[in-house]
């Protein structure tokens, strides 16, 4: 069970969070024109990558708070956590 | 029966207290302090089971958890317990025990015929010999392999135990209590740290128990003590015996097992059999110790052959005998001491030793006590079918290729010393990439990839002098890293025999034409030959060798054959161990039980019970309950002896034709607030939000990115910047993350607040023709005609001096109004409606009578929007606003999603108007067509119509708008039905709209 920090709350164990998938996705703006190749790489398509992971994470049974998490996919160190508006 | 091999005096056992237990129904006496294996052995029982693939007859061949063959049933009925391994169970009053894996029994086992057929059981055979014919698999194979796989026999009842789990934070966790473990326990307690000492056993000690060392001029026993009375003493250390940390995870997460009830005589009730800790600890040391190999020779697994290290733990700990006359067989000096201690107790043992000579003080201790010693000399084969008897020793010659002369010896007992195999399992799981130290011949830790830490004899170091300096400078250091204190203690000086090096000499060979059985993995049953067939059939890589042959996949983790297995494999092929490498330790260590990973969550406590506030009435109204998420809700409302479809049926009567009311309270509840929350629902629903008036509620569909329906519910402005939004109970949790979600991170400059409230409003819905009637009774102020409260209007109401939210929405199609007032009003509320509605005749309804209401008017819910829908296919696509951008739009017009023959919702009626078609029968033209008959549809919900009297489903069909009328089939092969059916409109009564508008 990972221990991560919430940047709110502080360290807790990983049952009291919900993973919520890459953080480097960016939802495209509404109304805007997009191409069926953009709303299909938002939609579905990720990268997997080996090693340092940027990805959303919810403090869904602590202050409900949204915020970023940087992971190694591989040894699952995380390197730091941000609120959403901080870069990682 | 008397214990004709205890000991007069010595060990840690309690003399004066004499302790019955049954063995195979055979009644045996020990002492309080004994495991089942030093008790029965004390008694000469050494056949204890029989071996796992050829039955052969097993004996102890350890002491504690490294014990491969001891493994027992225990008790009977419900607190059976299966693979109990005898080394580590603690001796009861009462305690029963069995021998496993033998029939009749242990004694005379048909089984052990296979090992008579062994050549036509060698490694793989299940793999080439199962293969065909293909149709045996099913019928034949499986059964066989099933009854004859595992060994103990699990419970079939629930388990009557409690168990616990305990979270706990520390700074330092020490796992072991030998030498190592408690110097650094004491070192960075004395600093300040928070410590928890954790021991397998139930004494504290490790080595100290059986070593004859000194530690600061006290005995080494001695020490470990006071050292422990300290620890105890000390406000910042949780010591705890009988505890076994059986895993590591993630950022230093430990679990660990505490045994605390079954070596209780008379447990009080509430005492939980075990407790699972959840250790969080900043650094982990792990002192775990090592483990004696084994060496291997001619029908080495025997009953009688045993570790040196645990005959000399039976004696120093147990004060019993293993044999009376031992051979004590070694390739190195540790072996030694074991001779030393049955000399001392009265016993001559007879030392073969493969080495050409050793001079180190430990043998020259043995030769001065008069011990027969014969250097270049091994077992080559036990004699003895279920007792060793004999053994036939040969002098070997100077390649160790063969022998100069063989000879018989008449012996009780063999003790084997192959030298220490670090016990590394939590260092590795931790993933730290194990090296091999050519000067232990073994595996040890390498680069911690955690917090971790590994001394002692873990680490190869295996002098007392070198455990000790490692133990108090580990507990030192990691100490002051945490806490930045700086006092530190001395190590204290000790004092021990020495040990010279050992001889790398393990396997003996075989004479010439003889063909021993020679086991390296016990438990497994896995002999030399299998593992050479492994290789001869190309098998290369160590991983493959250990799946193909099953070596140290036995729930002792080849603690004492993995390492024999590889010095095996690294002989054959001409490979040194390291190229060889190891294969993967994954935990648990030993094996944990099912009831101690559950804890408390059995039964109802599995998740927690949402009632609403009137629960209390339903249950005192023969509510039938059924769960909806967490929440109970009740189903119906049983009177007499009618049946769920016959209650269901008279409450939804009722409501079309006169008036019920239905516990919503469960409904997801959402409050919102803020300037932008009109544009925010704008963005999360598909239709229009701008526009809504303040006092009215709209219905709303909520997509996800990619298209599909997420959920439906009616929102309500309440004023300007404030709505009040439900959810489907199922839902109502992940559509408050969803709206988190896009406020907090992609919309964050909207100024909106969220926030549940489902459990904060209690809801009845009053559904039918008289509702309005009885609104009226209830509000008597208030102006409820049709032009003041319209369809999908919304008021604030006084109900009795309670406030009350009254909104016109209704699930059922008829007229209906639901009523929130504040959770503790509830039953208030609930009361004051049946009391008002009594003299309309008015009766609660269940989920049953709603889902028969909504699926006549084709109102749709969980069954349909079931994550594989997008609105069209559900008839909505009234509710896609064409004007604005909303969560989800740009996905409708992917290709499959605008296709036109896509599946929609259609209503469905058996031709015979009887039989109810069961959810989920798939609907085909053709119901004799050739398997897998062509799909075209799905029964997602089924009713009884009360409009119609007759049975009616909802289904989602290929091309279902233009099949109206269409005569197919509902396959249901689970219920073994066929069923003819029409397809017809999805809004089955009232089709316009016109009651809920009345």
């Amino acid at each position: 069970m990972l221990e991560i920090k919430c940047p709110y709350c502080g360290k807790r164990s990983q049952n009291e969070f919900s993973y919520g998938g890459d953080a480097s996705v960016k939802r495209p703006e509404l109304g805007k024109e997009i191409s069926d190749k953009d709303w299909d790489d938002f939609i579905y398509n990720r990268k997997n990558p080996r090693g340092k992971h940027s990805e959303f994470w919810h403090h869904i049974a602590g202050c409900r708070q949204w915020f970023k998490v940087l992971r190694s996919t591989a040894t699952h160190e995380i390197f730091k956590t941000a609120k959403i508006d901080e870069e990682l | 029966m008397s214990q004709n091999f205890r000991l007069d005096k010595g060990g840690y056992i309690n003399r004066n207290k004499k302790i019955s237990f049954k063995f195979n129904g055979k009644k045996y006496f020990g002492y309080q302090g004994d495991t089942l294996a030093s008790a029965l052995l004390a008694n000469g029982v050494h056949l204890i089971g029989r071996s796992f693939k050829y039955h052969r007859p097993r004996g102890f061949l350890g002491v504690s958890v490294e014990e491969p063959n001891g493994q027992v049933q225990l008790y009977s009925g419900a607190t059976t317990e299966p693979n109990a391994v005898a080394t580590t169970v603690e001796l009861v009053e009462g305690l029963v025990a069995k021998s496993q894996n033998c029939f009749p029994s242990v004694s005379f086992d048909f089984g052990a015929i296979n090992n008579l057929l062994h050549k036509f059981f060698p490694a793989g055979f299940y793999y080439k010999t199962f293969m065909w014919p293909k149709s045996f698999w099913y019928k034949i194979y499986e059964p066989i392999i099933r009854k004859a796989a595992g060994l103990g026999i699990a419970p079939l009842k629930p388990d009557p135990d409690r168990y616990e789990h305990k979270f706990e934070y520390c700074d330092i966790l020490v796992v072991g209590s030998g030498p190592s473990g408690l110097a650094s326990a004491l070192a960075a307690a004395k600093n300040g740290a928070s410590v928890i000492l954790a021991e397998d056993k139930p004494r504290f000690g490790g080595s100290l128990l059986t070593d004859e060392v000194t530690i600061g001029n006290k005995k080494g026993k001695d020490w470990a003590d006071e050292t422990i009375m300290e620890l105890k003493s000390m406000p910042n250390v949780i010591v705890k015996n009988r505890s076994q940390v059986f895993g590591y995870y993630d950022h230093n997460m430990m679990v660990m097992i505490e045994r605390t009830k079954d070596h209780i005589e008379n447990p009080d009730k509430f005492t939980p059999r075990q407790k699972l800790w959840y250790i969080r600890a900043k650094e982990v040391v792990v002192s775990t110790g090592s483990i004696e190999r084994p060496l291997v020779f001619g029908n080495n697994d025997r009953p009688g052959i045993i570790l040196a290290s645990a005959a000399k733990e039976y004696m120093k700990v147990y004060g019993t005998l293993v044999g009376k006359k031992p051979i004590i067989f070694t390739n190195n000096d540790s072996g030694y001491d074991t001779a030393i201690i049955f000399k001392k107790n009265g016993i001559d043992p007879l030392v073969l030793d493969v080495r050409l000579k050793s001079e180190s003080s430990v043998v020259k201790e043995a030769k001065d006590l008069g011990i027969k010693i014969r250097f270049s000399y091994g077992v080559v084969n036990a004699e003895g079918y279920k007792k060793v008897n004999s053994a036939l020793i040969g002098k070997l010659n100077t390649e160790k290729t063969g022998y100069e002369n063989l000879e018989k010896v008449s012996c009780d007992c063999i003790c084997v010393s192959g030298n220490w195999t670090p016990t590394v399992h939590l260092s590795s799981q931790s993933g730290n990439k194990l090296k091999f130290n050519e000067k232990v011949n073994a595996f040890v830790p390498n680069q911690p990839k955690q917090n971790e830490s590994t001394i002692g004899s873990a680490n190869g170091s295996f002098t007392l002098k070198k455990s000790l300096e490692e133990g108090f400078d580990k507990g030192f250091n990691l100490s002051k890293k945490i806490t930045g204190k700086d006092s530190k203690i001395s190590t204290p000086t000790s004092n021990e025999k020495n040990y010279e090096q050992q001889d790398k000499f393990w396997c003996m060979p075989l004479p010439k034409n003889k063909s021993y059985k020679r086991c390296v993995d016990f438990q497994n049953d896995v002999y030399v030959t299998d593992i050479e067939l492994a290789i001869r059939e190309g098998f290369r890589s160590i991983e493959h060798v250990k799946r193909y042959t099953t070596l140290g996949m036995a729930t002792d983790q080849g603690r004492t054959s993995n390492l024999n297995g590889l010095q095996l494999v690294s002989n054959i092929e001409k490979k040194i161990i390291p190229e060889v490498g190891h294969t993967t330790f994954r935990p648990p260590y030993t094996p944990v039980t099912i009831g101690a990973i559950v804890g408390r969550e059995v039964g109802k406590h599995y998740r927690p019970t949402r009632k609403s506030p009137i629960h209390a009435w339903h249950e005192k109204n023969n509510a039938v309950f059924v769960d909806a998420g967490l929440w109970l809700r009740p189903r119906y409302y049983k009177q007499g002896n009618e049946n769920l479809i016959e209650a269901a049926k008279r409450e939804a009567s009722n409501v079309r034709g006169n008036i019920g009311v239905c516990d919503v309270t469960s409904l997801g509840k959402i409050d919102i607030k803020g300037k932008d929350s009109a544009e925010f629902l704008n963005r999360v629903y598909t239709n229009a939000w701008m526009k809504l008036p303040v006092g009215k509620a709209r219905y709303g569909v909520m997509l996800r990115e990619d298209g599909i329906v997420f959920d439906d519910g009616t929102t309500t402005r309440i004023s300007e910047n404030h709505f009040h939004m439900t959810t489907t109970t199922a839902q109502a949790v992940n559509v408050l993350s969803h709206l988190e979600y896009y406020l907090q991170v992609v919309w964050p400059d909207l100024d909106v607040n969220v926030l549940s409230t489902t459990e904060q409003w209690a809801g009845a819905a009053l559904a039918g023709p008289n509702s309005r009637n009885l609104l009226e009774k209830l509000f008597p102020n208030m102006d409820v005609s049709n032009e003041s409260i319209p369809f999908m209007g919304f008021k604030e109401g006084d109900l009795s001096g309670v406030p009350a939210r009254i909104f016109r929405i209704s699930f059922s199609g008829e007229l209906a109004y639901e009523i929130n007032v504040e959770s503790g009003y509830g039953m208030f509320m609930w009361e004051k409606i049946m009391e008002q509605g009594k003299e309309m005749n008015i009766e609660p309804y269940g989920t049953e009578a709603l889902s028969t209401l909504r699926i006549e008017m084709g109102h749709v819910a969980g069954s349909e929007i079931d994550g594989r829908v997008i609105p069209s296919d559900l008839s909505l696509d009234g509710m896609l606003s064409k004007k604005k951008d909303f969560i989800g739009k740009r996905s409708l017009n992917r290709k499959a999603f605008i296709e036109p023959e896509r599946e929609k919702i259609v209503g469905v009626v058996p031709l015979d108007k009887k039989t109810m078609i069961p959810e989920g029968s798939h609907l085909v033209a053709d119901s004799n067509a050739s398997l897998p008959n062509p799909k075209l549809g799905h029964i997602s919900a089924s009713c009884w119509s009360v409009e119609y009297n007759n049975p009616f489903s909802l289904a989602i069909l290929i091309n279902g708008k233009k099949r109206k009328g269409e005569k197919l089939y509902a396959l249901s092969p689970l219920k073994n039905k066929v069923i003819p059916v029409e397809i017809v409109s999805s809004h089955y009564v009232d089709p316009k709209g016109e009651r809920v508008r009345s």
